[in-house]
């Protein structure tokens, strides 16, 4: 019987099936790529039909550790938005990886896929955790299983790049985030995700929610609130495709969206309002965002420069989750949908670039439009999208930021929102400028790049603009989570 | 369990607390008569088996029938030597039976390694010996008999330390630091009891409690209290009094490292809790004020520094001694904060330690024994020629640093829970720094495992070398425990609640 509880247990079976396929096929390179798009061609299917039966809350029991200890899967609406996203971008970038990899003849490929199985299937387990401790045991897995993928290299620079990496996601989650959720559960007597705030509905103190708030913020390393960012432009020594879908999709935005959920369902928006720390965590993910941006433009690398764009891009949610207002924290929600597809242009225009022409810095970059125009059509298109022009999706996020500011009294951060767009300009725009009416410096390009580098971002650059005409059915789909949450705690109060 | 005691011969179930003990000291002596290493090592594994087979029959009974009281000799208490089981000592009886029998198994390629054949009978012998020590000291309800079977184990210790002189005469000066701290601590102990008989006129712990509590304490039993508490700390490896354990356990053989590390500091453990919360009582007013201002302070202390110190040890196995001593700080924090919550947190961290620890010492005892390693930098490239050991290593490190999914997690959790239900916020801070700390040495061990590339020698890059399976079976059996406690933490937190239970009377 095909039931939505069957359906949560597939969505963590599909990807560990796939791994283990994957490992089993790893002699025959062409299997092994089947095993890879199969699964995620199935977990797709699966999570569209989760996305279909979320608002039933389906509730799936994986494991009692102890009394009072459980593993649990609930859905719910947001869940599965991060859900579908991941799983849906997944297929497009696998049909990427196999591109990329082959043509820049990466080693231990199989190893790859596999870690890549189960970074998925722990970013789905994040994605419908029930409670902090699960969802706290999948992050921590999600951390675990993108080490090798970081270190892929194996050279002194990766190995670096992935040591910072691991400890600091590992130190925050060990030394902030895991004392947070035990304090949870000890001042709730559960960590259960609840409508209206599990904190609130037990009437714990402003005070006490906000040392938990500040050690949830910097705790979930993966949101790249600063000063815990620097992982990410470190995690940028592995390969494009690891970039694109786990540092600009899965990895981050699992942090991004644990923030959410626990802004939402542990907190409440009404104790987070109340909370004194949280204007002040707003100010820090408003000056991560201008900050970031600033520091985005400094660099020369495009990789590195996405990578601060995608620190900087990610404390909107931060923010979003910080002012409290169902419109800010509806944005920041938004944000994760619409900065995951155009991000992951551009983490895979970057990787095309370099397939092609072994070019990682932009200002080698001239002229390169006129050989891959396509590419760089989808990369400004992502690009403008980042900035938020219409009609591109990341226009969405922005607005409902901007009213939310408002209407919850911030309305000096919209100054910073403003800001954070025009710098988004001025560091995004320059490359595809270059590419399109630069002289190009060596004549012509060899070889042309593999179509399976081409393909994906050009189709994830449609996805962009589609999604902007989305956002109704989005709309409709995300509001119960935070209007009618509001509503209870103002009920409650 | 019944099952396990139907199979006994009739009288043998009854019989079971004195067996436990005087079944390894015959062996021992059976043991030291045979002629090939071979042979001894088959008497200690049956041996093994069969105190393992006891302790789950004393678990059964013990959780069924409740408190067992079996008087030596027909002798009754509290004149006789009474043999006591509950439910506080009866988890050690099983970790050190189970442990043991596992150490045991991995023993033999081990020991035929390190020891000369001519002295490996000799040393199961005294390796016996020390076993049936520990389980005396464990089951014993008489005081004295304590500072006996103390003295039984240790001084065995410091003959199976010295053993590995074979590879490193550096253990012969370990050995001999141990003998002379430990036989300080001994001292140290017995002239605490010698004051609480004086007091009591009794040697029977249960009596000696019922004693104390009617006449009241003086300054006699606060010396007592204050000898005791050094003797057995130093046993237990309480800081500062630990400094004899880093050289013991990184020169000792690399099996006696993994069975000592694993049992014999736990068994001094519960000997101290026993005195504190049994034969002295925790609202005693010097007790508990050695709650705060003396166990929690060590094993704070302990937990810093000791981290600290294993970031920076070269030796591999005295990083992880260092680890131990901080990771008893753990057990001494959880008993210092003087709730029944504490005390089972402290126990539960005691049990999944035992399988951390015994599984990183196995594993590195197997890399000793296929490439001769011990230095931090020389364990390079062991995740490609000895996978199935390296991957035991890292389950069993990640469970060190608390990672989920492994038992670490699951004592740090009831750990910061006791803390924060106590209120006390420092310890709570104490105990993410400390894990933070342990992050940084075991990322140095697996970042060597598994980052760096193996050692060539003439051109040549080492070959993979499987460890032989009487190695990996125990390790794996521990590294796996390390996950399945995760998912049913239920047996372990079961046992360490009752036990706390049993000496708070559920407080």
């Amino acid at each position: 019987m095909w039931t939505p509880e069957l359906s949560l247990a597939l969505a963590l079976a599909i990807p560990a099936i796939g791994g283990v396929a994957v490992a089993l096929l790893g002699r025959q390179p062409n299997l092994r790529e089947g095993a890879t798009l199969v699964a995620a061609v199935l977990l797709a299917l699966n999570v569209a039909y989760l996305v279909e039966v979320a608002r039933g809350h389906p509730t799936l029991e994986l494991a009692t550790l102890a009394p009072g200890l459980h593993l649990v899967f609930r859905l719910e609406p947001l869940g599965a938005v991060f859900a579908a996203v991941a799983s849906g971008l997944w297929i497009v970038n696998s049909l990427y990886s196999i591109g990329y990899m082959r043509g820049n003849n990466e080693k231990n490929q199989t190893r790859f896929y596999v870690c890549f199985c189960i970074a998925i299937g722990a970013a789905m387990g994040v994605a419908l955790s029930g409670n902090l401790l699960t969802m706290f045991l999948f992050y921590e897995v999600l951390t675990l299983s993108t080490y090798p993928l970081v270190a892929h290299k194996g050279d002194a620079n990766a190995k670096r790049g992935a040591a910072i990496y691991l400890s600091i996601l590992l130190g925050t989650s060990i030394g902030l985030l895991l004392p947070a959720v035990i304090a949870t559960h000890f001042l709730a007597g559960s960590t259960d995700f609840v409508a209206g705030g599990l904190l609130a509905i037990n009437d714990v103190t402003p005070a006490i929610a906000s040392v938990l708030l500040v050690l949830f913020a910097f705790g979930i390393g993966k949101a790249a609130l600063m000063p815990v960012h620097p992982w990410l432009p470190n995690a940028m020594v592995a390969p494009t495709p690891v970039s694109a879908l786990l540092h600009a999709v899965a990895v981050v935005k699992a942090g991004v969206f644990a923030m959410l959920k626990v802004g939402t369902y542990i907190f409440g928006p009404a104790l987070i309002a109340a909370a004194p720390a949280s204007d002040a965590l707003a100010w820090i993910a408003a000056i991560s965002i201008v900050l970031a941006s600033v520091v985005a433009m400094t660099k020369d690398n495009l990789k590195a420069r996405l990578a601060f764009s995608t620190v900087s891009q990610l404390s909107y949610v931060t923010l979003g989750v910080m002012l409290a207002s169902p419109l800010a924290m509806l944005g920041g929600a938004l944000q994760i949908v619409m900065h995951a597809w155009g991000k992951i242009t551009l983490f895979m225009s970057a990787g095309a670039i370099y397939t092609a022409t072994k070019k990682t810095e932009i200002s080698q970059m001239a002229g390169l439009g006129r050989y891959m125009p396509w590419l760089f059509i989808a990369y400004t298109v992502g690009a403008l999208s980042i900035i938020g022009l219409p009609p591109l999706g990341g226009t969405w996020p922005k607005l409902f930021l901007m009213q939310g500011a408002w209407e919850s009294g911030h309305g000096l951060l919209i100054v910073a929102l403003v800001a954070s767009s025009i710098l988004n300009v001025a560091y995004l725009l320059p490359v595809s400028a270059r590419g399109f009416f630069a002289k190009p410096e060596e004549a012509g390009l060899k070889k042309k790049p593999p179509m399976f580098v081409i393909l994906p971002p050009v189709i994830t650059a449609a996805g962009v603009i589609v999604l902007f005409f989305l956002i109704g059915p989005l709309r409709d789909y995300l509001a119960p989570v935070f209007f009618s949450s509001s509503l209870a705690a103002e009920a409650a109060s | 369990m019944d099952m396990l005691a139907s199979l006994l011969p009739a009288g043998a179930a009854v019989h079971a607390p004195a067996l436990i003990v005087v079944v390894p000291l015959i062996a021992a002596a059976i043991a030291a008569l045979m002629p090939r290493g071979p042979w001894a090592w088959g008497v200690t594994l049956v041996t093994a088996i069969v105190v393992a087979v006891l302790s789950l029959v004393l678990l059964g009974q013990v959780s069924t029938g409740g408190v067992i009281s079996y008087a030596m000799g027909g002798w009754p208490p509290p004149w006789g030597i009474e043999l006591r089981v509950d439910m506080l000592n009866v988890p050690l009886l099983l970790l050190v039976g189970i442990v043991g029998l596992l150490c045991v198994i991995y023993a033999l390629p081990s020991v035929a390694d390190e020891i000369g054949p001519r002295k490996e009978a000799l040393f199961y012998s005294a390796f016996l010996v020390c076993f049936a020590g520990l389980l005396g000291v464990t089951i014993t309800g008489d005081a004295f008999n304590v500072f006996v079977f103390l003295e039984i184990s240790s001084i065995s210790t410091y003959t199976i330390i010295a053993m590995g002189a074979a590879k490193d005469r550096r253990a012969l000066t370990a050995s001999y630091n141990y003998l002379v701290l430990g036989t300080i601590g001994a001292t140290f102990f017995v002239i605490g009891v010698g004051f609480l008989y004086m007091a009591t006129g009794t040697l029977n712990m249960a009596d000696m409690a019922v004693i104390l509590e009617a006449n009241g304490h003086n300054r006699v039993t606060q010396a007592a209290f204050a000898f005791i508490v050094v003797g057995l700390g130093l046993k237990a490896a309480m800081f500062p009094l630990h400094v004899w354990l880093p050289n013991a356990y990184a020169f000792a053989p690399n099996f006696v490292t993994a069975f000592l590390a694993s049992t014999a500091t736990k068994v001094a453990f519960y000997a101290l809790i026993r005195f504190v919360f049994s034969v002295f009582h925790p609202d005693v007013s010097f007790v508990s004020m050695s709650f705060t201002w003396l166990f929690a302070v060590v094993g704070v202390v302990a937990m810093m520094v000791a981290s600290v110190q294993a970031v920076f040890q070269t030796d591999a196995r005295r990083l992880l001694a260092y680890s131990s001593v901080a990771q008893v700080g753990y057990m001494m924090l959880g008993l210092g904060m003087g709730t029944a919550a504490g005390l089972s947190a402290g126990l539960l961290h005691l049990m999944n330690h035992a399988l951390m620890k015994g599984a990183l010492f196995m594993a590195l005892g197997a890399f000793a024994l296929n490439f001769g390693v011990r230095r931090v930098k020389d364990l390079a490239g062991l995740g490609q020629t000895m996978p199935a050991s390296a991957m035991a290593f890292t389950v069993a490190g990640l469970s060190l640093v608390g990672v989920p999914l492994t038992v670490g997690f699951t004592s740090k959790w009831y750990l910061v829970t006791a803390a924060l239900d106590r209120g006390w916020w420092w310890a709570v801070a104490a105990l993410m720094i400390s894990s933070l700390l342990a992050l940084a040495y075991v990322a140095r061990l697996l970042a060597a495992i598994w980052m760096e590339t193996p050692p060539s020698h003439h051109g040549e890059i080492a070959k993979r070398r499987l460890a032989p399976w009487m190695v990996l079976a125990p390790m794996g059996i521990l590294a796996v425990a390390n996950v399945y406690f995760f998912f049913h933490a239920d047996p372990l937190v079961g046992l360490a609640r009752a036990a706390a239970d049993a000496v708070m009377g559920g407080q």
